[in-house]
């Protein structure tokens, strides 16, 4: 299998390695692939979102014409995963805590609304152990930097992992969304997730 | 770990801990701010004096702007002593844009980084651009939560810098001056380094090692970390003279993680459209075509003319450099 990390700018190289570890520890034969173009799109299984700046991404996604070809695969069942601002660019409509609706494109698969930088400025970034239910009985150690949150789900929407009340983790069928790295945290369980995405996925288009 | 951790602080001061409903936050931890700076990777951060300027940068996509009293080139021509912007300026931008937010202080200034920590901007950028106010010594920067970036011109200054806390490095290069050669040199002079410490780790010459981590004025344990790494253990970008999308691509086909543009785009004619050209150019740096593209935005006539910076009566890049 491959798996492509979208890689147009943020923690690329990060999310390349926490997938490379996930293969390995699962003993799955994949490859990782750093994608920029629309044509490479094609060629991958399953896609990651990372994190960095929704703002940057989705204006150089933009310029490249990329988003309806992501958009395209995505809505066909290729499995995604999106960390913070990769779950941003997913959302339906994202508003940011302090200046409200930005003008930033999206490219609206995950049926949620998205409040940006949630928490607050980087010093209110922070650790927290989260309890994940989907990843096992083991706390998940979430690393919120400048994160988003999640304010609005849409009835197809599975509420995966709640930090006081507020909601950090979502899925809708083939799309996980986290407002937090996942990449950051050393804990490769999300990452194994997507994998086991992917095989099914794959096993199912019977390739 | 996907980041490297090497040289933190048994018990920084900056590291806050706060317990909200069922949850433990733990606030500052080195895994937080040098994740803030991973988050820029890739990205462009633009020099801005004024909300206007900063409203264009993150329409044009800079991944972060950082705050000025005024641009390096004006810096070079007003002379006088140089200090942090004003804090009316940084608050009304953080009213109005998204992205994050950065502020330079002076080298050694504890107390102009505390006003910008307390002002609540993402990032503080002990800098070389204004005038040092302790010559022997920079800031302890593990007393901080918000991240730290910081100058260097050599290997030996930038592990130091992250020895005392800072999070990220910029090459210092000549600021001001339009002139990318000077961060050029910086870069290479510090990848050539890590070469050297890199080849005498994959030889196992912990003796020798441990005499280049003396001649660097360093830790054995972060020559050891960045040589196994074979880079430097934070994240790296490119600053000082940066003027054209072909400079950026030249510094991140270097090895740079992204790029700080000082008075290349607002003390150009066309800084609109020069914003997102630069930034084109730095995620495609390796894609000629695209480089060509970015390039084609811009008017070379417009450009800052810029400077020798070989005859410069202020060497910017020489500030605090024995600490």
């Amino acid at each position: 299998m491959t798996i492509g990390v979208l890689g147009l700018q943020g923690d690329i190289e990060e999310n390349v390695a926490a997938t490379s570890q996930a293969l390995q520890e699962l003993h799955v034969n994949g490859t990782v692939d750093i994608v920029r173009y629309t044509e490479e799109l094609e060629k991958i299984d399953g896609l990651i979102l990372p994190g960095g700046e929704s703002t940057v991404q989705s204006t150089l996604a933009a310029i490249q014409r990329s988003l309806p070809a992501i958009k395209k695969r995505i809505s066909e069942g290729m499995p995604v995963l999106g960390s913070c601002a990769g779950m941003i660019m997913l959302s339906k409509r994202a508003y940011d805590r302090i200046i409200g609706d930005t003008k930033q494109k999206l490219l609206g698969n995950l049926d949620i609304v998205v409040e940006r930088n949630a928490f607050g400025r980087q010093n209110d970034s922070f650790e927290a152990d989260l309890s994940l239910a989907m990843l096992g009985k083991e706390a998940f150690r979430g690393v919120f930097i400048r994160a988003p949150a999640v304010s609005e789900v849409g009835k197809d929407v599975e509420v995966i992992g709640k930090l006081n009340n507020r909601i950090v983790v979502v899925k809708q069928k083939n799309i996980i969304g986290t407002a937090f790295h996942a990449e950051l945290s050393g804990d490769s369980r999300m990452h194994k997730h997507l994998i086991n995405m992917v095989l099914q996925f794959k096993n199912k288009n019977g390739s | 770990m996907t980041i490297s951790l090497v040289a933190t602080e048994p018990k920084p001061k900056g590291i806050k801990v706060e317990t909200i409903e069922n949850a433990q936050m733990v606030r500052g931890t080195t895994l937080l701010k040098r994740g803030f700076a991973h988050m820029q990777k890739h990205g462009v951060v633009m020099d801005v004096t004024n909300v206007e300027q900063a409203v264009i940068a993150e329409d044009a996509g800079a991944v972060a702007v950082m705050v000025l009293d005024k641009l390096p080139y004006d810096v070079r021509k007003a002379g006088g002593v140089a200090r942090t912007a004003s804090v009316k300026v940084i608050q009304e931008m953080m009213d109005a844009i998204t992205i994050p937010i950065m502020a330079k202080c002076r080298i050694g200034h504890t107390d102009e980084a505390k006003i910008l920590e307390a002002v609540g901007v993402d990032m503080i950028d002990e800098s070389e651009v204004l005038t040092p106010a302790d010559e022997e010594r920079h800031i302890w920067k593990w007393d901080f939560t918000t991240p730290f970036v910081n100058g260097a011109k050599n290997l030996g200054e930038a592990l130091r810098r992250i020895e005392e806390g800072c999070a990220m490095i910029r090459t210092k290069g000549e600021p001001g001056t339009g002139n990318v050669s000077e961060a050029v040199t910086h870069i290479r002079m510090v990848n050539n380094e890590i070469r050297r410490i890199r080849s005498i780790y994959q030889d196992s010459d912990r003796q020798e090692l441990m005499k280049a981590a003396r001649e660097l004025k360093v830790s054995y344990q972060i020559a050891e970390e960045t040589a196994r790494l074979g880079r430097l253990p934070v994240v790296n970008f490119a600053a000082g003279g940066i003027t054209t999308p072909a400079d950026a691509a030249l510094l991140m086909n270097l090895g740079c993680d992204g790029v700080f543009v000082g008075s290349g785009i607002f003390k150009s004619d066309d800084p609109a459209q020069r914003a997102r050209a630069v930034v084109l150019a730095t995620t495609f740096y390796d894609d000629a075509k695209i480089v060509m593209e970015a390039q084609k935005m811009v008017d070379e006539k417009k450009s800052l003319l810029g400077m020798d910076t070989n005859n410069l009566e202020l060497r910017m890049q020489e500030r605090g450099e024995h600490a």
